[in-house]
């Protein structure tokens, strides 16, 4: 957590620094390739857990379940928050 | 949708790829997954502090976005609550604690099986933990994969809000991308609320 808010701030302190260059520019697209990479990762490593693999099957219904759920409603939590904040925003876009 | 499919399709290849430990098991244990989410947040960052419009977007912080966070633990408790008429094996506190996970799988897993076993014994506050573990990592693939469809549904919130905690690590590449750039701070705020209210909630919700 601690190394993700220091290595966030360094980034900021770098790309301010170095804000004229505009290789730096690309880094949109680095970010799409870099999701990528972490996704396919993280599917390893969730897929080689043999414990969690066989667990699937127990809980995996109920635990999608409630995952879906509470998803749902974050989103919908999330429509109202942005429906309140950004009115102006909103009415521009239908403009 | 393309998006999402690509990320599925790579999600699911590497999946199986481990399933069948086709990959030798080094090359993923430990921090792999980490020190690449440590090379996204640098880029991140980068593209924050590059970005000719950093005074404007820190300005945009202010008391109002606390609702952002509030409206995600309202939201997410609620539907819980909701989904506890349906888990009869389980009880409305129970699914809510699990709700209260906002996707922090492994800090939410273990606070349960802790915080359970001494009510209703190892055995069950295992199987909770479990649930928990099970029901963020989903949590955290649906808000992952879904992102560049919500956004579309439930506008540029949404990628927040449904990632939980994640808005300020793992989901931050994707709210720079869906949500704009000028929500990071946002994100990053929504996430750390949420990371205080974890462990609050669960200890609310176990006892």
């Amino acid at each position: 957590m601690f190394t993700v808010l220091f290595l966030l701030f360094i980034g900021i302190g770098i790309g301010y620094v170095f804000r004229r260059v505009t290789f730096l520019h690309q880094v949109e697209k680095t970010v799409s390739y870099t999701v990528l990479l972490m996704l396919f990762v993280f599917g390893i490593s969730i897929g080689s857990n043999d414990e969690l693999v066989s667990n699937l099957d127990k809980f995996g219904y109920q635990a999608a379940f409630l995952a879906v759920l509470g998803t749902m409603g974050s989103l919908v939590g999330g429509y109202f928050a942005y429906r309140f904040l950004f009115k102006k925003e909103r009415r521009n876009d239908e403009e | 949708m393309k998006n999402s499919l690509l990320i599925i399709c790579v999600f699911t290849l590497g999946g199986m790829l481990g399933a069948h430990h086709w990959v030798p098991s080094e090359w993923v244990k430990g921090n792999t997954t980490m020190l690449i989410l440590y090379a996204l947040i640098l880029q991140v960052g980068i593209g924050i502090g590059s970005n000719k419009n950093l005074k404007e977007m820190l300005h945009a912080l202010n008391f109002k976005m606390l609702l952002v966070p509030l409206s995600t633990i309202a939201g997410t408790l609620l539907f819980s609550f909701f989904a506890s008429f349906f888990l009869t094996h389980w009880g409305t506190a129970d699914c809510m604690a699990v709700g209260s996970g906002f996707a922090y799988y492994s800090l939410s897993s273990v606070l349960i099986t802790e915080i359970k076993s001494a009510s209703v014994g190892v055995q069950v506050a295992a199987e909770l933990g479990t649930l928990a573990l099970l029901a963020n990592i989903i949590r955290e693939m649906i808000s992952l994969l879904g992102a560049p469809f919500f956004t579309r549904v439930f506008g540029r919130l949404a990628p927040i809000s449904a990632a939980g905690i994640n808005s300020m690590d793992v989901m931050l590449p994707l709210v720079y991308r869906y949500s704009g750039k000028n929500l990071v701070p946002l994100a990053i705020l929504h996430g750390i609320i949420l990371e205080m209210s974890v462990p609050l909630l669960i200890s609310f919700f176990c006892r």
